[in-house]
């Protein structure tokens, strides 16, 4: 256990010095930075060892499928293919000073970038662990769990008792799938993108979004009487405030969300910030005694983030859950208000 | 900036992507686990309160039987103290019968020795007077074989009734 750490933290101080020369010559931390927790075309494990990733670009509605190695040349300089260039993350239309053109519209990036490869990834892995977990309970039925299975049962329970149950009521049934599959995807999710050349995909604000939107949308499509009437009539509020309350109310449903999208993203990429900047003192002092310290703090910093990812997973999936529970919410009469 | 700009492409995957993987994960995973779960929750409550109500059951029946003892053991002294009492009863009349019995034996025995006695007394009187009757007899013939005595026996007689 003990080398497999000092294997990993290897791995992650080896990717950190790899990035210095491409900077040229000078170590920019902000840079270095940026360029880990943003998404790329390509996956950079470690020094030559380079995954280059299909890019897909749909152009007026043409379907465009090439190599993003195209985009490289042999001293890895990023050079123009076929009138596209990547500048700053970004592929753009390029004009004939290899400089991106005026016109960008309509052109649609799906490119499979490092991130989708990370999802992609993740998925497999979910369905690798939850498939073998289910065949496990169609073999062992009625028996005690076994191995994996019963590592991830209590879990499986405690979303369901204390998350769902505890937060949804008797409803609770029908939004175990998706408690389920957004807990156990954050949180799977949040390690890889600790693992040492790992994707921050939770850390990018587009994949929170969705998940923030998916539990909007449901949060808002199973919302009872009770719920609307809580918005558009707030119960013991007088009628005169109502031009304040239901602009309140409505924003009040895009925030509970909104913040659902930001706390994830924050959370994970704030991570990953302090332990590559921790990583960074070491080439900003241009020390190797420097070295031990960063190591140590770094050390913890990653104990604290697996902590953080099953946290992150685990709030973001309670509050799905209390937002869902609020909208099936069964009316208990005007006391509790 | 950059960071807090979501890109297209990767809403477009995420969407797609997890929608796909909430469907065959609902679909393949946690409707059997979750069933599963239930179902075995669901069995060892009814494993429990099958316990629970045999443990009842037990101790109905044991209440029962110790019902039944205490009845037969009612029943037994109640058999008992009435074989007791019919054979006191019985030993009761048998000694009864048997003092009557006795007191009557020893009647009709102190009757009959009463006429033995009785019959004894007069056969001893009647064998005295006959033998008074023979031995006087006898002393008479005896007494009156010569005349002189004949006189002085009448003389006596007369003697006799003069002093009446």
């Amino acid at each position: 256990m003990k080398k497999l750490f000092i294997l990993l933290f290897s791995f992650l101080t080896i990717t950190a010095s790899a990035e210095a020369p491409v900077e040229g010559g000078e170590f920019k931390p902000g840079d270095m930075i940026t360029h880990h927790i943003a998404d790329d075309y390509n996956w950079h494990f470690a020094d030559g060892v380079t995954l280059y990733l299909p890019v897909i670009l749909i152009d007026n509605g043409t379907p465009k499928v090439f190599s993003s190695s195209n985009f490289y040349d042999e001293n890895h300089e990023l050079v123009p293919y076929e009138g596209y260039m990547v500048s700053h993350g970004h592929i753009y239309r390029a004009d004939a000073n290899g400089q991106p053109a005026a016109d960008q519209s309509s052109l649609i990036d799906i490119s499979i970038t490092k991130n989708v490869a990370s999802l992609f990834l993740s998925v497999a892995l979910l369905f690798a662990v939850f498939f073998t977990i289910a065949g496990s309970y169609k073999k062992n039925n009625g028996k005690a769990p076994r191995g994996i299975q019963s590592f991830f049962e209590p879990i499986i329970i405690f979303i369901r008792d204390e998350i769902a149950k505890a937060n949804i009521g008797p409803k609770y049934e029908r939004y175990m799938p998706y408690l389920l599959t957004v807990f156990f995807f954050i949180w799977f999710n949040n390690l890889l993108g600790l693992m040492p050349g790992g994707a921050n995909l939770t850390g990018n604000i587009a994949v929170t979004l969705v998940l923030a939107t998916l539990t909007l949308l449901i949060t808002v499509f199973s919302g009872n009487k009770n719920y609307w009437k809580h918005i558009f009539a707030t119960p013991g509020v007088p009628v005169w405030l109502a031009p304040i309350m239901i602009p309140v109310e409505l924003i009040g449903i895009i925030t509970k969300p909104f913040s659902l999208m930001v706390r994830l993203f924050a959370n994970i990429t704030a991570g990953h910030i302090i332990i590559l900047s921790l990583f960074s003192l070491i080439f900003i002092f241009q020390s190797i005694a420097v070295g031990p310290l960063s190591v140590a703090f770094a050390t913890f910093m990653n104990f604290l983030e697996l902590f953080v990812a099953l946290l992150q997973a685990y709030i973001f999936t309670l509050l799905s859950a209390m937002y869902f529970g609020g909208a099936v919410e069964e009316h208990h009469g005007d006391e509790h208000h | 900036m950059e960071l807090v700009t979501p890109g297209i492409g990767l809403i477009f995957w995420q969407t797609v992507t997890f929608i796909i993987v909430l469907f065959l994960l609902s679909k393949f995973a946690w409707k059997p686990i979750m069933n599963a779960l239930h179902e075995r929750e669901t069995s060892i409550e009814n494993a429990l309160s099958a316990a629970e109500k045999a443990k009842l059951e037990m101790q109905g029946l044991k209440a029962e039987n110790e019902k039944l003892l205490a009845e037969a053991r009612m029943e037994r002294d109640k058999i008992l103290k009435e074989a007791s009492d019919a054979g006191n009863a019985l030993v009761e009349t048998a000694r009864q019968k048997a003092n009557e019995e006795g007191s009557r034996m020893i009647a009709q025995a102190r009757e009959s020795i009463e006429n033995e006695k009785r019959a004894a007394i007069t056969e001893v009187k009647n064998m005295a007077a006959a033998l008074s009757v023979d031995i006087a007899e006898r002393i008479l013939r005896k007494e009156l074989s010569n005349p002189q005595a004949q006189q002085e026996l009448a003389k006596d007689y007369i003697n006799e009734v003069t002093l009446n």
